[in-house]
């Protein structure tokens, strides 16, 4: 019980990055899911999105700041696929994520430019930035409101992918990219609808991510990118709870060991975790199995 | 066939004896700021660890992205065995000096930085070579952001310096050092790629079942692979260390291995000289050629728009990403520049019946 109080700031901040990290590993689990891809590029979507919001803040009122962000980084995620991914669908899975690698390194460069190297500050969006007390740890808002607007997002797109014809489409494709396609199923349109869903979640992270971190760089998607795909690893690569799950335990787990005064092997500690989980179980907590033809 | 053999030998000697003595000739009569220089220096420190690459990703079929980690190890082995003894108490300052108090010649050193980098991919490879294409990726970029924390690390401060920069060790001013040490490098790679290991690797690259099947054991050459190239990383570490004259594990990131497997593509994967070719591109492009895009230019009293800080960039990621998409298959492809290549290119331009015959060849 010590310990549990001793450390409720690092567990209380590890439920919340592990909301956000949740958010964002779904993009990773679905396009993975569906096309065998390692999107390296989405983390710095995530990245662009934290920028958009800033330059959309500063010139425009909050309320149509925030829908402009989550349309432009959708348009955003939405181009990228068409322009990066679609001529390479017949190409070897190495060569997409080459492009995936090249992306990354296009969006960073793009930042840096509009940035002009600075880090910028982000904007504090009213009412999730205030801080508050819980049981005696004082926290900002937005800790609590990631976990709760998280687990409705991920109830709402299961019941997407459960319930809507669309959903349906992207499991026959995840399961088999070629009958489905056989089947009648426009792929491309499917594969679109992947990854506006990703990157619509990747904004909404982005607005509960930086408004704890207050600035963005042209490198800060980096990190997160990466830990979220660990955590879509760790929970099962093509399961979103198993993603959502593998998340939070990323994020609480590495707050505690900042707790401990370990931040030096914080992120350390996240890729070791995945190195394990690859070797024991690299199928991960909830993933399928995959056989392999010869 | 022997005796084509021994004159192809003579002709790369003499056309690698003229490279050094024009780069020997050019230092003696440009001024030494010149961006040239730099772009030498870098573009033969690049190429050495993009043909490390190469030997892993294009000739064994292993995706590893963990290069930026070995470099790391090979730059500070370098460094932490070559700073003068008087100097540790200034570089180590919040460390009492350090606890190497010795220093070991410079050849010994890059030895050291092999071997070290070296050993620590036998590690690592134990594990990770028993995955499969992206997540042998994955884990081994994971392993470098892993050995970029070990680094760091406080506890180990009065080795590593902690996150501090290491500086004061012995570094090079002529463009000949690098180009001689990758030189020597790069042709143990291209000896090994024509040996029977060689064989061995493109086996397992092209069908790692039918590999097996002939008899080579998987694991053994894969991490024979991962081995070696990380050495010869560990050696590419250790002249970017002498080549920035400091070194800071903080500049290890994800990023440089991201450029690197960029320069592989860009020469093509499965490509010696695609990939030195490309390094020099590479570093000419993003550090000389391009640089003006990143100067405001007027043109009388119109301001070129766009042409501000770090537009060089964007327009050289841009044109990374055509290259990616368009010319997939890089410059060179699998494809070696060789002596009789350009010779049988030449000799082809003046035949002027070629055309046809190409054409019904096919």
């Amino acid at each position: 019980m010590d310990f549990l109080h001793a450390n409720l700031p690092y567990i209380l901040a590890g439920i919340s990055v592990g909301g956000q990290y949740a958010l964002i590993a779904i993009g990773y689990t679905m396009v993975y899911g569906i096309l065998r891809l390692i999107n390296f590029a989405h983390g710095d979507v995530f990245m662009i999105a934290g920028l958009v919001m800033i330059y959309a803040a500063a010139s425009m009122p909050l309320y149509i700041a925030l829908p402009l962000t989550v349309i432009v980084t959708v348009l955003i995620g939405f181009i990228i696929e068409r322009v990066a991914y679609k001529p390479l669908r017949n190409a070897p899975r190495m060569s997409v994520m080459i492009s995936a690698i090249g992306v990354s390194y296009l969006l960073q460069n793009l930042a840096l430019y509009v940035t002009g190297g600075l880090s910028k500050m982000y904007p504090t969006i009213p009412g999730i930035s205030n801080s508050i007390t819980i049981f005696g740890a004082t926290t900002k808002v937005v800790t609590v409101v990631t976990p709760v607007l998280t687990l409705v997002l991920v109830i709402a797109l299961v019941l997407f992918i459960q319930k809507t014809k669309i959903g349906m489409a992207m499991r026959a494709v995840s399961k088999d990219f070629e009958t489905s396609q056989l089947m009648g199923i426009k792929i491309n349109s499917v594969i679109s609808a992947t990854f506006i869903i990703g990157s619509l979640l990747a904004a909404v992270a982005s607005f509960l991510y930086f408004s704890n971190y207050a600035a963005v760089v042209p490198t800060s998607g980096a990190m997160p990118g990466l830990k979220a795909f660990v955590a879509a690893v760790f929970g099962g690569i093509g399961s979103i709870p198993g993603a959502v799950i593998g998340a939070f335990i990323i994020g609480i787990c590495e707050n505690i060991i900042k707790g401990l005064g370990w931040t030096t092997f914080s992120d350390a500690f996240t890729f070791a975790l995945l190195i394990i989980i690859l070797i024991v179980k690299p199928t991960g907590l909830f993933g399928e199995r995959a056989s392999e033809k010869v | 066939m022997d005796q084509k053999k021994k004159q192809d030998l003579i002709v790369s000697a003499c056309l690698i004896a003229f490279i050094l003595v024009v780069l020997f000739v050019l230092e003696k009569i440009m001024p030494s700021g010149n961006m040239l220089f730099v772009v030498l220096k870098k573009g033969a420190i690049y190429a050495l660890v993009a043909v490390s690459m190469n030997l892993l990703n294009g000739f064994t079929g292993l995706f590893s992205l963990g290069q930026a980690g070995f470099m790391l190890i090979g730059a500070y082995t370098y460094a932490i065995f070559t700073i003068p003894p008087d100097q540790r108490l200034a570089v180590y300052q919040y460390f009492d000096g350090g606890v190497v108090q010795f220093t070991v010649p410079i050849i010994v050193a890059f030895l050291l930085a092999a071997a070290v980098a070296g050993l620590f991919a036998f590690l690592i490879g134990l594990p990770v070579l028993r995955l499969k294409s992206d997540y042998l990726a994955i884990a081994t970029l994971g392993f470098a952001e892993i050995i970029r924390a070990f680094f760091q690390w406080d506890v180990l401060g009065p080795i590593t310096n902690g996150s501090n920069l290491l500086r004061k060790f012995p570094t090079f001013d002529s463009v000949l050092f690098p180009f001689i040490v990758s030189g020597i490098c790069i042709a143990i790679i291209v000896l090994l790629i024509n040996s029977s290991y060689g064989r061995a690797f493109k086996a397992i690259r092209d069908d790692e079942i039918a590999a097996e099947a002939m008899g080579i054991n998987l694991f053994k050459h894969k991490e024979m692979a991962f081995v070696i190239s990380s050495a010869f990383a560990g050696v590419s570490g250790a002249l970017l260390a002498m080549y920035q004259t400091t070194v800071q594990a903080a500049a290890f990131k994800s990023a440089m291995t991201y450029e690197i497997l960029l320069i592989v593509v860009i020469g093509g994967i499965g490509s010696i000289t695609g990939s030195c070719l490309a390094s020099f591109l590479f570093v000419a492009c993003s550090e000389w050629w391009l640089r003006f895009l990143d100067n405001e230019t007027f043109i009388g009293a119109w301001q070129v728009p766009l042409l501000r800080s770090g537009f060089r960039k964007v327009v050289f990621s841009v044109i990374i990403m055509i290259m990616v998409l368009f010319y997939n298959r890089g410059i060179m492809g699998t494809r070696e520049f060789s002596i009789d290549s350009v010779t049988g290119l030449l000799k082809r331009k003046r035949l002027p019946g070629d055309k046809k015959m190409k054409k019904e060849g096919k």
